[in-house]
């Protein structure tokens, strides 16, 4: 180690330029800039780094597999809104990030990834654990760097952060060879700091835009907000619900949106597309015009564009220009953060009546799709909507939620009604299986005061179950609902509806849940009648360690109403006949 | 349609691959592709031409603008400009047959910049539709061509220089959808992030 050993938790390092090793440099930069916990799993490489570590404030979670730190950073940033830090060691440490840093970037986390590489004079020979991972993850990341010279460490990582939130953010690897880790350089934080941010020269609000957009508001008669991920990543969450009330215009949510708008809002509609509420799509199809706030027209938003919601007007707030015009042709952009447009377009809209408009689409809402599983005579069956709505009620909705992808997820959306931004952490663009339970284990350390759970399927949790055992090492209370149907539920139903119910590597055979937990020292039960639901619900909160429960539910439900990929969105398929999740208008 | 892109790129490792990856994920074919230094220190100017839905501009220019590395991008389109090509064009030419090319390097106001017993090199500029047309006449006469090779596309907008017409397209667009740079690079407000 370098000769001026850094005596614990002075930050004095910070402000004197000091000579340090590369391997202290990495971490008093993460200091500075905020940094208290990290995710990682260390090797060969990144081994001086880790060496480092103890002279430093900073915590370090120990994962079962790389792709959990990254998960588990990207939950820390959802969670939290800072930025996520992961580290790993060169080669397969670094190539296991790549799932979950692809899962942030399509869902645009603020996160850094750290990875050490091979010395720099061996540098693209095939050395032993040597893997181009600058090249491999550069369609995945926001930017990346490979550092060579100790002396660029620190402002590599300074820059790594800068890109990460600033923008439309994302994750941003730097890679670090080990002779850089190993050298020596004067750290000067201060001088380290990156040139000035550059906001994207194509972003604009301009006067006549501004006043086009209030125009189309002032002027419809049938407009609908809809609300994305945006809202909450810029934190506009009073802007919209100010929007949303002086104009008296309803708010539908993407699934990343849930959260940004609150649920028991009267002018909340619900999520938007392909398991959306079949109000929500209907109004989307009858409305004059869209105010499309922080959201990006995804597929599963749109079913096929060439025929959504073809009488609307559209005006698109977005951070990033790509976006604009890309899915869905507009007629107004607003280019730029979503909180400051909102408030430049604000004084520019006075109150409204809205009324006619909400009440057709309420009126539309008895017609259809309202569920009212609260009321439902007890069957014997237990069903995922059951425990989604019994968890809502116990928790208070107060509860961080994270939930894997599958059907679980889309139930969750569902019956789990979000009050806040930052409740809901789960994987939209990507969709990556595996994700709830590192997510979860980043969340709890980002809010370790928060109540936090997992809401897995049979699939996704054997994915990452490995990671149990990194929520023992550290302590955390999380709890956990596997929702068990004995399938890959989600792929399940594509098949059941679009290829003639050949169940083809669908069924799923799993350990006895309750068993894995324990023998990794977490309590659980499992759960098999509607009646059981609370109580278990109400144990696993009031035990003081994690807990597991496993809901044995209905093997063959599916998600309702769902619009089939390429369909328009008004195609939906409907919850056929009778079934025991009765629709019914007053679900309050 | 063709698309031209002037675009000011750091002149870093790696930052060709950024640009060529774009591309690529988007299954575009890059036609042609030129880099050097440029006027401004640390910067290289590249030309990239390529085959793309008239749509596709805008989205092109904004995600090259996204890269880290990138500073300037332009999409020439229709805007009056000058476009150039080099050519070196290696032809099989003994002592007997020379001054036939000779005649033709000159119609086509190409320069000989080497000779050899069995060979000679013609450097010729111009617009693409020159320097094919001289391929074309070396082809249909009796010299054989041995080696071509060419710089690909530079181009220049005539008039201002590529900074102020960056400013001037920020003027307020008519389609605010199609909302157009307001100021370029060296204007930009050093803005610092939240
Ligand atoms: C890593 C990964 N592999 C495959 C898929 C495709 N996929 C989407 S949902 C799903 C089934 C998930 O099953 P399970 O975890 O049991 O959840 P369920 O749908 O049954 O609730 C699969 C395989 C995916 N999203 N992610
Ligand atoms: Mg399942």
């Amino acid at each position: 180690m370098g000769s001026n050993a850094i005596p614990q938790s002075s930050n004095a390092h910070l402000t004197t330029p000091t000579r340090l090793t590369g391997a202290e440099i990495i971490w008093a930069t993460l200091v500075g800039e905020g940094v208290t916990d990290v995710f990682g799993y260390p090797g060969g490489a990144i081994l001086p780094a880790y060496d480092a570590l103890r002279k430093f404030p900073i915590h370090h979670t120990l994962v079962r597999h790389e792709q959990g730190a990254a998960h588990m950073a990207d939950g820390y940033a959802r969670a939290s809104g800072k930025v996520g830090v992961a580290v790993a060691t060169s080669g397969p440490g670094a190539t296991n990030l790549i799932t979950g840093i692809a899962t942030a970037m399509l869902d645009s986390i603020p996160m850094v990834c750290i990875t050490g590489n091979v010395s720099s004079k061996v540098l693209g020979t095939d050395a032993f654990q040597e893997i181009d991972i600058t090249g491999i993850t550069l369609p995945v990341t926001k930017h990346n760097f490979l550092v060579s010279k100790t002396e660029d460490i620190a402002p590599a990582l300074r820059h790594a952060f800068q890109i990460a939130q600033s923008g439309r953010p994302g994750p941003v690897l730097v890679d670090i060879t080990k002779d850089a880790q190993q050298g020596t350089a004067i750290f000067d934080f201060a001088a380290a700091k990156p040139r000035p941010y550059r906001p994207h020269p194509m972003l604009g609000t301009d006067e006549s835009s501004l006043a086009g957009a209030a125009e189309l508001i002032r002027n419809a008669k049938r407009p609908i907000i809809l609300a994305g991920h945006g809202v909450i990543e810029s934190g506009a969450m009073e802007q919209i619900r100010t929007l949303a009330e002086r104009a008296q215009i309803p708010v539908a949510l993407t699934l990343l949106g849930l959260g940004g708008f609150p649920a028991s809002h009267p002018l909340n509609l619900g999520m938007m597309g392909m398991h959306g509420e079949a109000w929500v799509n209907h109004a989307i199809q009858e409305a004059d015009l869209l105010i499309a706030c922080g959201m990006r027209f995804d597929d599963r938003v749109t079913g096929t564009t060439s025929q959504y919601a073809l009488k609307a007007k559209k005006i698109h707030i977005e951070v990033d220009p790509s976006e604009i015009n890309k899915n869905i042709k507009v007629d107004v952009a607003l280019v730029g953060d979503l909180r400051s447009v909102l408030e430049d377009l604000l004084p520019r809209i006075p109150g409204r009546d809205g009324s006619a408009w909400i009440k057709t689409i309420e009126a539309s809402k008895g017609a259809v799709a309202v569920r009212d599983i609260k009321n439902l005579p007890d069957s014997g069956h237990l069903y995922a909507a059951h425990v989604m709505h019994d968890l809502w009620r116990i928790t208070g909705g107060d509860a961080i939620v994270a939930t894997d992808v599958g059907q679980h997820q889309m139930w969750e959306a569902q019956y789990f009604h979000h009050e806040k931004p930052r409740s809901l952490i789960t994987s939209g663009g990507l969709g990556t299986m595996g994700f709830a339970l590192p997510a979860a284990i980043g969340a709890k350390t980002a809010c370790p005061d928060k109540e936090v759970w997992v809401i897995a399927g049979d699939g996704g949790i054997q994915m990452t179950a490995s990671e149990l055992s990194t929520i023992v090492q550290e302590g955390l209370k999380i709890n956990i609902a596997i929702i068990n149907n004995g399938y890959l539920g989600m792929v399940r139903q594509w098949q059941e509806f679009f290829y003639e119910r050949n169940y083809q590597s669908t069924p799923l055979v799993s350990p006895d849940f309750v068993k894995l937990a324990d023998a990794h020292g977490i309590k659980g039960r499992a759960v098999r009648t509607r009646a059981e639901v609370a109580d278990a619900v109400n144990e696993a909160r009031s035990h003081s360690g994690p807990f597991l429960l496993n809901f044995m539910v209905e093997k063959e439900d599916a998600v309702y109403p769902m619009i089939p990929a390429g369909s328009a969105l008004h195609e939906m398929i409907r919850r056929p006949g009778k079934n025991p999740l009765v629709e019914s208008p007053d679900d309050k | 349609m063709l698309h031209t892109f002037v675009a000011y790129v750091e002149d870093l490792p790696g930052v060709l691959t950024r640009v060529a990856s774009l591309f690529r994920r988007l299954n575009i074919n890059i036609s042609s592709l030129t880099v050097g230094r440029s006027e401004r220190p640390g910067l290289s100017r590249l030309t990239l031409v390529c085959d793309a839905s008239a749509e596709a501009g805008h989205r092109i220019r904004a995600s090259l603008f996204k890269l880290e590395n990138v500073v300037d991008v332009d999409d020439i389109a229709q805007a009056p400009s000058v476009t150039r090509e080099l050519a070196l064009i290696k032809v099989a030419a003994t002592p007997e047959n020379r001054s036939q090319i000779f005649e033709l390097a000159e119609v086509f106001r190409a320069r000989i910049v080497d000779l050899a017993p069995e060979s000679l090199m013609i450097e010729l500029t111009g617009v693409e539709s020159k320097i094919e047309g001289l391929i074309q006449v070396l082809n249909e006469s009796e010299d054989r061509i041995l080696e071509i090779c060419r710089s690909g596309k530079m181009t220049m907008r005539r008039g201002h220089h590529t900074s102020r017409v960056l400013r001037a397209m920020g003027a307020p667009a008519e389609d605010s959808a199609n909302a157009e740079p307001t100021e370029n690079f060296e204007d930009r407000a050093a803005v610092e992030p939240e």
